[in-house]
């Protein structure tokens, strides 16, 4: 949609980072990219080197994949082992490790596992499938969960009833609200997930600054989108204020998407989810509501789910919190590379881990 | 994952819209976006239109960044 040349980007981005540096001046900061695509933008343009010293990038808990904990790994394996039940589910999903398998392993053993780009192949696999349970893993935040939502109400409209769903959406404002609420994790500014907002609009993230007193900018995914929001960060922490602002005006309107919430919450109710490495954390997660539980496969399909056991040494809940960076641990692109990863934050090209290895490094400082 | 790319609609049928990405088609559903119209550009998520892209909200932020250009040149 931006069309510049690369000499305009170039051009652009140095007045960016030479207002940044200005604005810093001396003093050290921490902003946290809160989504997974925002992490692999800064890493790709390389903005991490680009910034002052004195002005660090840190990733936050806003990679689904990574934040999906063991446990629902540990259930979709159980489930794709049963001879009745077909599992659905985005790539991304499958080298995660469980407890003692991965949904990948599983498929090479036979199970039936078939990645899907969307809520809807799922749908057209269960409508071709009549014999078999077709059970979606859905898995993802505010942008997602919404398709998830609209094949429910699709699957109830054509009477499908061998369609099922195994929700782990998750909500990134509480999750944000936990984060500050702990303490451990010291921001200075919140870059906000620019695709989740074109869902849920500005309102949710109000408690930042209100409450927090933390400035907060919804930003697009183009290098300049970036720097510019790092930018009107850097205003606001100069001028000591916490506001939140819009950075990606041409895609989230203030409102976001009333269509898109009205279908969510239709199907979907707010409850407790845990995040890994982040616990349980109130009202973060969502669950079928009664009218639809009949797509629900936890309350449908009955099933024994192996004892969840964590990566001792894997620290993803930290890197996931902003408190380690992930060279400090110890399986780093050693026992823990993305061919083979140990923890989530390897897995997904959006983990952060899986940044680090793949880009390199780029300054941290704790 | 919460990955999105625009397209333009070239045709909707009810709940169904033919979308161009890069010179390829695609089908998906308008059914998040039910006030999506033929020739809106619109963002795309896991088949599902989720938002129209603001045209003139667009155009300002590449103007600005543009604009930023002249400064460049000016600081020098
Ligand atoms: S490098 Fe691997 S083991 Fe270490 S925190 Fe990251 S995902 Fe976990």
């Amino acid at each position: 949609m931006l069309s510049m040349t690369n000499e305009e980007v170039k051009k652009a981005a140095a007045f960016f980072t030479r207002e940044i540096e200005k604005l810093a001046s001396g003093r050290s900061l921490r902003l946290m990219e809160v989504c997974g695509t925002h992490t692999v933008s800064i890493f790709k343009s390389g903005i991490r080197q680009l910034l002052p010293e004195n002005v660090e990038l840190v990733s936050g808990p806003g990679c689904p994949v990574c934040v999906t904990p063991n446990e629902y790994l540990d259930t979709a394996i159980a489930y794709s082992r049963k001879s009745d039940v077909m599992i659905t589910t985005f790539g991304d999903m499958l080298k995660v490790p469980g407890s003692s398998s991965t949904l990948a392993k599983e498929k090479a053993q036979g199970s039936d596992i078939r990645i899907v780009y969307s809520s809807l192949e799922a749908l057209e696999i269960a409508a071709k499938n009549p014999g078999k349970k077709v059970i979606f893993l859905a898995v993802g935040f505010e942008t997602t969960a919404p398709t998830a939502a609209a094949a429910i109400l699709m699957a109830d409209e054509a009477h499908l009833t061998n369609f099922y769903v195994l929700s782990a959406h998750k909500l990134v404002p509480p999750a944000l609200r936990a984060l500050l609420a702990s303490g451990k994790s010291h921001v200075d500014g919140f870059l906000l997930p620019g695709h989740v907002s074109a869902i849920i609009g500005l309102q949710p993230y109000d408690f930042l600054s209100k409450e927090y007193h933390i400035p907060g900018v919804v930003a697009g995914f183009e290098p300049l989108d970036i720097l510019q929001a790092v930018y009107m960060l850097m205003l606001q922490i100069h001028d000591q204020t916490a506001r939140l602002e819009n950075q990606y005006s041409r895609i989230v309107p203030k409102e976001g998407n009333p269509s898109a919430c009205t279908i969510l919450s239709q199907v979907y109710q707010q409850t407790d989810a845990v995040w890994r490495g982040l616990g349980k954390i109130p009202n973060s997660g969502m669950s079928i509501r009664e009218k639809y539980q009949a797509f629900d496969a936890l309350l449908n399909i009955p099933i024994i789910v192996e004892e969840t056991k964590e990566a001792s040494q894997c620290q993803c809940g930290k890197v996931l919190r902003g408190l380690l960076q992930p060279s400090a641990c110890l399986l780093f692109g050693k026992a823990c590379r993305p061919e083979h990863p140990i923890g989530s934050c390897m897995v997904s090209v959006e983990g952060t881990c899986a940044a680090w290895y793949k880009y390199g490094a780029g300054r941290w400082q704790v | 994952m919460c990955l999105a790319v625009p397209g333009k609609i070239l045709a909707r049928q009810d709940m169904l819209a033919t979308i161009e990405v890069g010179g390829v088609t695609r089908n998906v559903s308008v059914m998040l976006l039910p006030e999506a119209q033929v020739g809106d550009f619109v963002l795309m998520h896991a088949g599902f239109a989720v938002q129209v892209i603001d045209e003139e909200e667009a155009k300002k932020t590449l103007a600005l960044f543009k604009e930023l250009e002249q400064y460049a040149e000016h600081d020098k």
